[in-house]
Formats: structure tokens, C-alpha cells, sequence
């Protein structure tokens, strides 16, 4: 079944159509949100929030204005950041800003709980880190284009084309992946 | 515009993170339903996107079963059916039957044409969100002028219909220190064909013409607003009807306003 069909069938509110999109992108979104919180319930949770979330919402989903992956995307990294900014997590809002996909590469060493690094360093083989925040700042923060050339200070139009280059390194590691 | 570039512009990975504007995103929508390759490259970056995510996912995330818990599905009503066993039962089922069978080839053929329908609609619906993301697009050029026009700076210089055309005006607004000026039009009559409108600046003593530029594309410019640039010392300002493209020196027989800069 294609992917447009089944998000039709969700959005009719068919619950097999719903657990397999879960299926399809629960470990994603879980990704996303764990590199904004760093806590591995709270993803979780967040995750179960989202999920819900999508299916009360799943009217204003349209196709037109883009990919459904993206639709929960930003609906996961708004909850996230929201969670972060609320009360109980003020003090570790600085984290938000400094923290990249460095900082769970670091703590998987110490910690068995957190993800599984030897995937995402495969991944992120050879890119600089310039590249790391870029794709970090647009997919896993929802930075805006234009704060994301602030904080790099390279100009506006620069981000497009580096953050295309970064993910076509991105895409070469992952064929060297499945290669082997 | 070639596809190939239009690919390498890195538009398609800013797609794929939410990051464009809504009308960026329909004529991506558009594109990719138009191209093949378009489609094959959103689809393999979003691919590159979810083999990331997943890797940063710790390595437990929870139960549909939760989340199914917590929900409401719309219901399903369950019909049963009584037993029946009169003898006539398979000939009401042939006839059942036969009737189904011309219903289902009914049903084929609205199907049809319900699907139509949809691709219609559907072509419409975008055609709609395209116009209200322009329609969007202009008020806020309409805001941005209006801005434009407010600031302090501005000297505002009122054009007065001549001879030719008594009842014509014009606006000019002035701001000397960007050297732009934004002739407000909408008090000229349609030039006539082959004609333009030249915007004169006017020394004084002794009169001194310098052009200014012309109101190019005056009929499809429909606030009839036009910027223009302006680094004289201007002490007047008048605009003439010349021949399309414009006159080294004005017409004056043909002055339609004319304004003096208040000092």
C-alpha cells in the first residue's frame, strides 16, 4: 500500500492504518525529540504525546503543503521544545543551544541507556561539524533558515546549498552502510 | 527551469524539513507531481532523514498497545443476521445475484467518475491555496509600500494637472536621502497607445529638465504606484506624455502635472 493511501486511511481514522504509520516512524520521532531532551522517558513520553496528538489532528493534515514525515516532525520538535521551556526543565535550557548529536555520541559512552552510537557515527562518518549542526539545527531543532545562518554566521543563502551538500554526504555514508 | 538545478538548489532538503513557506512548499507539491525525478529525490532524503532519527533513538520506544489504550476509534456497528430456510432462499439468491453483478458494474463505472471528481477537485484545491498564498504575497507588498510611504524622512510633493488635462494629478513621494522617489499615478488618464508617461525632474532657475524614468506598464500596474530612482536636487517635479521610451528632453505642449518641492 502506498504511503498517500495510507495516510488517506488514517485520516479517516482507520486504527491499522494509524499503528502502522507508528510503526513506521515511532523510532524516528522518539530520535528527534530524545536529542532535544536528552531524557530517555521524557522522549518517550513526548513521543506518546505526539502520537495522540496526530490522531485528534489528523484532519489538518494536507497533503499539498508537504511530506507527512515532516507534518509530525515539526508537531514532535515543537512538543519537545515546549517541554524543555516549561518550568520544571528551565535550568537546563542552556543545553538546547549547545548540545548536538556530539553530546550523545559522548554520553552513550558512559551510559548504557542512551541510543545505540555505532549506527550514528557510521552516519555521520567524515562530515564536518559544521555540516553535524547544520542538519542538527534544520531536522532535529526546527531552527529557521535564517537562525540557522546566525548562528554559523555564513549568509542566508548558504544555507541551502551547504545543508544539501551535508545531506548528500549523509546519503554516500548510508550506501556505504548497507554495502557492507 | 532545469530540473537538474532546480534539484541541486537544495530546495527539496529544505522541504523535507518544514523549513519553506507555504507557497514554496505548493510549488514543490506542484513540481513533484509533475516530475518523476523530483519525487525520487524528496523521497530518498527523506529516507537519509529517517535512518538518522532512528539512529538517535534510544533504544526503547514505547508500545502501540499504550497509545491504543488511550484513544477513541470511531465505532463499527456489528449486524447480525438471522437463519433462514425457505425453500425459495436460492432463487431470491440467483436473482440476488444477477442484481449485484449489475450493480457492481454500476458502481465501477460511478467509481469512475468519482475519481475524476476527486482529481478535479483536488487540482482546484491547490490552484485555490496557490492564490491565497499570492494573495498573501500582496498585502504584504501592500503593507511594505504603505511603510514605504510613512516614513519620516518622506517629503511628499503634490502634482497638479496642466493645460492638456486640468483634471489630472499626481503624487510624488520623496525620500532624498535613499535617492528614491514613488510616483502615485492613479490621477493620470491611460496613456494612449505607443505613448509612455516620463517623470521629469525640474531645476528652476534657469529650468533645467532631468529625467527621472519612465511609468513603464502603466495599464497592468494596478495601484499605479511606481519607484523610481532620484539623486538630483530636485525643485520641481512634472510629468509629460511622450513616445514609448521616452524623450531626451520633454514635451511640454504635453505636461499633464506639475509640482514644486516645498523647501
Amino acid at each position: 500500500m502506498s504511503l498517500d493511501s495510507l495516510v488517506n486511511r488514517f485520516q479517516e481514522k482507520d486504527i491499522r492504518a494509524y499503528e502502522q504509520l507508528y510503526a513506521m516512524y515511532a523510532e524516528n520521532i522518539t530520535g528527534v525529540i530524545h536529542t532535544i531532551v536528552r531524557d530517555e522517558q521524557l522522549a518517550q513520553e513526548i513521543c506518546q504525546d505526539v502520537f495522540l496528538k496526530i490522531w485528534d489532528k489528523a484532519d489538518s493534515y494536507n497533503s499539498s503543503k508537504g511530506r507527512f514525515f515532516t507534518w509530525i516532525l515539526n508537531i514532535a520538535r515543537n512538543a519537545a521544545i515546549d517541554k524543555l521551556r516549561s518550568k520544571s526543565y528551565k535550568k537546563n535550557k542552556q543545553n538546547l543551544y549547545t548540545d548536538n548529536f556530539v553530546g550523545t555520541l559522548e554520553a552513550s559512552m558512559e551510559d548504557d541507556s542512551t541510543p545505540d552510537t555505532s549506527i550514528l557515527k557510521s552516519l555521520l562518518k567524515g562530515l564536518k561539524g559544521k555540516c553535524v549542526s547544520v542538519i542538527e539545527m534544520l531536522y532535529f531543532k526546527g531552527y529557521t533558515q535564517k537562525e540557522v545562518a546566525q548562528e554559523l554566521a555564513i549568509p542566508l543563502g548558504t544555507v541551502k546549498t551547504r545543508n544539501r551538500d551535508c545531506i548528500g554526504k549523509l546519503r554516500k555514508n548510508m550506501t556505504l552502510l548497507h554495502g557492507h | 527551469m532545469d530540473i537538474k538545478d532546480y534539484i541541486a538548489s537544495g530546495i527539496l532538503e529544505l522541504y523535507v524539513a518544514g523549513k519553506l513557506s507555504e507557497k514554496e512548499n505548493l510549488e514543490v507539491a506542484a513540481m513533484a507531481q509533475e516530475h518523476a525525478e523530483v519525487r525520487t529525490e524528496i523521497e530518498a532524503i527523506e529516507n537519509a532523514i529517517l535512518e538518522l532519527t532512528r539512529a538517535a533513538a534510544p533504544n526503547t520506544t514505547p508500545d502501540f498497545q499504550e497509545i491504543r489504550d488511550k484513544i477513541t476509534v470511531p465505532e463499527t456497528k456489528v449486524i447480525s443476521m438471522e437463519k433462514s430456510s425457505s425453500a425459495w432462499f436460492s432463487y431470491v439468491g440467483w436473482a440476488a445475484s444477477v442484481l449485484l453483478a449489475v450493480g457492481l458494474l454500476w458502481m465501477y463505472n460511478s467509481n469512475q467518475d468519482l475519481r475524476t471528481q476527486v482529481e478535479a477537485a483536488s487540482q482546484e484545491k491547490l490552484l485555490l491555496e496557490e492564490q491565497i498564498a499570492n494573495a498573501n504575497n500582496s498585502l504584504e507588498q501592500t503593507t511594505e509600500l504603505l511603510n514605504t510611504i510613512r516614513e519620516k524622512e518622506i517629503s511628499v510633493i503634490s502634482l497638479a494637472g496642466q493645460e492638456v488635462s486640468p483634471s489630472s494629478y499626481a503624487k510624488v513621494y520623496w525620500n532624498k536621502s535613499e535617492e528614491k522617489v514613488y510616483i502615485d499615478a492613479i490621477g493620470l488618464p491611460e496613456p494612449p497607445p505607443g505613448m509612455v508617461y516620463q517623470v521629469w525632474s525640474l531645476k528652476l532657475d534657469p529650468l533645467t529638465p532631468t529625467s527621472v524614468g519612465l511609468l513603464e506598464d502603466f495599464t497592468s500596474d494596478e495601484n499605479r504606484i511606481f519607484a523610481l530612482t532620484n539623486a538630483n536636487e530636485s525643485e520641481a517635479f512634472g510629468i509629460t506624455l511622450e513616445p514609448a521610451g521616452g524623450s531626451e528632453s520633454p514635451t511640454l505642449e504635453q505636461l499633464y502635472t506639475l509640482g514644486v518641492v516645498s523647501s
